[in-house]
């Protein structure tokens, strides 16, 4: 009983030595330290007992293939024949279901399209742009021009979500960049349908691809809405006679797409080239001074003997006290 | 305040004194940053990264200011509006990554200067003041953060917000009431991100105030060094100009150069793709991360996972405030009179396992809330704390420390003093 009466004493004299910041301190510590503890102990436990099930998704996604473009690396330009083709493929393949509501037509002139081919495409648009009807005030459609953006073929997301099968076809323009790896990403994604595989189905039979999905691997749950866009070699004929085969319109689609995302990327790399040799060339001059500056206060040392300003102060009063000038 | 060998401030031309006489602006700039400012003449690269933050904090603002003139904080209108600014505004893309990536910057530098201030004790007496006015420049900088953040709205702005105002709702009875008040109604909208912006505005220069208050403080002891031993004469010191200038300006000059390489040649790396898809209320992103700079706090909120006396949500969020909180007490928590690490054989594994305590529980609030993920910021969280709280007390009592120089310039010349005396002389034995 003395013993448990002493305790408190003891406790006491703990934090008296420690002080109270320190004490008060120690407990908290100890305390966020505890829970942690029976956080981590229960999730072992939980972890053990029931270990998480593999999913297919975990199991079967795929990271995007290698795809090399012009714009890689830092004096990366675009290849405006690949836009080219690549808007070739957009126009033809994607453009009936997606929009490009960041693009204008009149950004064309970027992929070497002078002004009347710009109008031109504008003006011969598959898809009209939404408009007014000038004399009955009522909602009409008409030819686009270069200042409009590429339009979506559905009215609204109702009506996109209706007409495929409840998925909503997402805009174009800045899906390079709203994915990881974007080009390389979209061109796997083009170019990655297939069966689903055996195996997945004997190891998870619930993750089989419903009859309205396509199984995709680069596809985050790989059960994509979109139907397989491009599905045979020579289903756009080049302009430029470039045989369009299945990857290659894929890779020329997804250039396209990642100048739509960064169409500034070009002078992006080009600036960014004479800010980093303005850099450089500042960095290298302000070392030279520092150096220059410090080269004394290094070698800088404590007078002594005869240069110590106390001995010179002395030989200083000496001389004058014997009345010798200077 | 400053040291008695203090160079004055002499105005060479009539205008000058002039204007010392009626507004000594000049005078103040000089003493401060100029000549009459006298700094340890010992410091490493470490010190630094005050002007360097400084530099960050300038390019933010005017970057900000520019982007401002352009960014329309509408719910339907700021996503677009950033891409007006990426694509039709000249110069417009530079800007906006300068901006985005600057931030990132921003939290390196002031990473660095936060822990070579934990290594080297630059929170102990007499500076325990500079320390705690840093630590409110850093819990500003954490708000200014996550409000820009916000303003693109794109998903990750979006359901970021969501989270992070979440966080209030951890409290019981009047959580929930805050939240929806900070927010301006019960899910992120229109008023949310019309209020962010205008606080987004408002912080940095809050910031730069606190900046003041911060070098005012520091400028009473003057910098510290990296033996942690007090500036005892003339000698050991050197004037800020010019020696620290060009130590600064080609550090900079450097530092910079690493920061152009990201805007232009990778102004996205930091960033996640997420953000490139316009806020969608009804669809959650498949992970929410954070900034990469908020990790380690993300982490530690994360790993709380069981209800014990309090909800684990609680738990987790008043342990993320804590991390931050306890710093503030870390000057009489730390006790040891010596500052510097290197003369503390003991605290410096410790300073050295934090460092990589801190970067894994980094690694853990990147990745995604799955074992065994979970189990790691557990321990590293828990790593953190004790840390803090029960370590440094302890390590402080009981460490044995190395012996420390007699003074700076003592510890700088070595020898030399041998060396440099005149031929035929040998200097006096001290």
């Amino acid at each position: 009983m003395g013993n448990l009466l002493a305790i408190p004493a003891v406790i006491l004299g703990y934090i008296k030595r420690l002080g109270w910041v320190s004490s008060i301190a120690m407990l908290v510590g100890l305390g966020f330290v505890g829970v942690l503890t029976i956080s981590l102990l229960v999730n072992l436990v939980g972890y053990f007992q029931a270990p998480p099930e593999a999913t297919a998704e975990h199991e079967f996604h795929r990271h995007p293939k290698e795809l090399a473009l012009k714009t890689d690396g830092p004096f990366g330009k675009f290849d405006r024949q690949q836009l080219q083709r690549g808007f070739q493929v957009y126009k033809e393949v994607c453009a009936g279901c997606h929009s490009l509501n960041l693009v204008s037509f009149r950004d064309l002139h970027q992929l070497g399209y002078n002004e009347a081919e710009v109008k031109a495409i504008a003006n011969q648009w598959a898809i009209e742009v939404p408009s007014v009807n000038p004399d009955t005030g009522e909602a009409a459609t008409r030819k686009a021009i270069p200042s409009d953006k590429f339009p979506s073929p559905y009215a609204n997301e109702t009506a996109a979500r209706a007409a495929n099968n409840n998925a909503l076809p997402p805009d174009l323009s800045l899906m390079a960049k709203a994915r990881h790896d974007g080009p390389a990403y979209i061109y796997s994604l083009l170019t990655g349908y297939q069966a689903q595989p055996a195996k997945l189905l004997a190891e998870f039979p619930a993750a089989k691809t419903p009859a309205s999905l396509h199984y995709n691997p680069y596809f985050a749950n790989l059960n994509i809405a979109m139907p397989p866009p491009i599905t045979a070699d020579g289903q756009v004929t080049y302009a430029d006679q470039t045989p369009a085969t299945v990857d290659q319109m894929a890779k020329d689609v997804s250039a396209f797409l990642l100048w739509t995302a960064e169409p500034n990327l070009q002078s992006r790399h080009k600036s960014g080239l004479a800010v980093l040799a303005f850099l450089i060339i500042a960095t290298i001059l302000g070392y030279l001074s520092y150096r220059n500056i410090w080269a004394e206060a290094k070698r800088k040392v404590a007078p002594v003997g005869a240069l110590d300003p106390e001995n010179k102060a002395k030989r200083t009063r000496a001389s004058k006290k014997a009345g010798i000038a200077g | 305040m400053s040291f008695a060998w203090a160079k004055p401030y002499e105005p060479k031309t009539e205008l000058g004194r002039w204007i010392d006489d009626r507004l000594p602006l000049p005078r103040m700039v000089f003493n401060a940053v100029g000549g009459g400012y006298p700094v340890p003449r010992n410091l490493n690269y470490g010190w630094n990264f005050g002007v360097l933050s400084g530099i960050f904090l300038t390019i933010q603002i005017v970057t900000g200011i520019v982007l401002a003139m352009w960014y329309f904080a509408s719910a339907d209108g700021a996503f677009n509006s950033i891409e007006h600014i990426m694509r039709d505004v000249n110069a417009g893309w530079m800007m906006r990554y300068a901006h985005a990536n600057g931030a990132s910057f921003f939290f390196i530098v002031v990473y660095i200067h936060i822990f070579r201030g934990l290594f080297y004790g630059s929170y102990k007496a007499p500076r325990e003041m500079v320390w705690m006015l840093g630590l409110v420049i850093y819990l500003l900088m954490m708000a200014t953060a996550f409000m820009g953040y916000v303003l693109p709205w794109g998903q990750m702005s979006y359901w970021g917000a969501q989270v992070i105002t979440g966080f209030f709702s951890a409290f019981p009875v009047v959580g929930e009431p805050i939240r929806v008040w900070l927010l301006g109604g019960y899910a992120p909208d229109q008023a949310a991100l019309t209020r962010f912006f205008s606080l987004h505005y408002l912080l940095p220069f809050v910031i730069a105030g606190v900046v003041i208050l911060h070098i005012w403080s520091l400028h009473i002891p003057g910098s510290s060094n990296p033996t942690g031993v007090e500036v005892k004469n003339e000698k050991d010191t050197l004037p800020f100009h010019p020696f620290y200038t060009a130590k600064d300006g080609w550090f900079a000059g450097a530092f910079l150069t690493l920061y152009a390489a990201l805007v232009f040649f990778a102004p996205n790396a930091l960033g996640h793709p997420d953000n490139y898809i316009p806020a969608n209320p009804l669809a959650t992103p498949a992970h929410i991360v954070p900034e990469w700079y908020f990790w380690p706090f993300y982490a530690i909120l994360r790993a709380f996972t069981v209800d014990f006396i309090l909800p684990a949500k609680l738990w987790g969020v008043l342990a993320m405030f804590a991390s931050i909180l306890l710093l503030f007490f870390l000057p009489w928590l730390d006790k040891s009179p010596v500052r510097s690490g290197s003369y503390r054989p003991m605290f410096r594994i410790f300073f050295w396992i934090l460092v990589a305590d801190v970067l894994l529980l980094g690694l853990c609030g990147m990745k995604p809330a799955e074992q065994p993920w979970v189990a790691i910021s557990q321990l590293a969280a828990a790593y953190y704390f004790a840390h803090f709280l029960i370590i440094l007390p302890l390590v402080s009592r009981y460490e044995k420390t190395l012996p420390l120089p007699n003074s700076i310039s003592e510890s700088v010349l070595h020898g030399e003093q041998k060396e440099a005396a005149p031929i035929g002389q040998t200097a006096p034995a001290n």
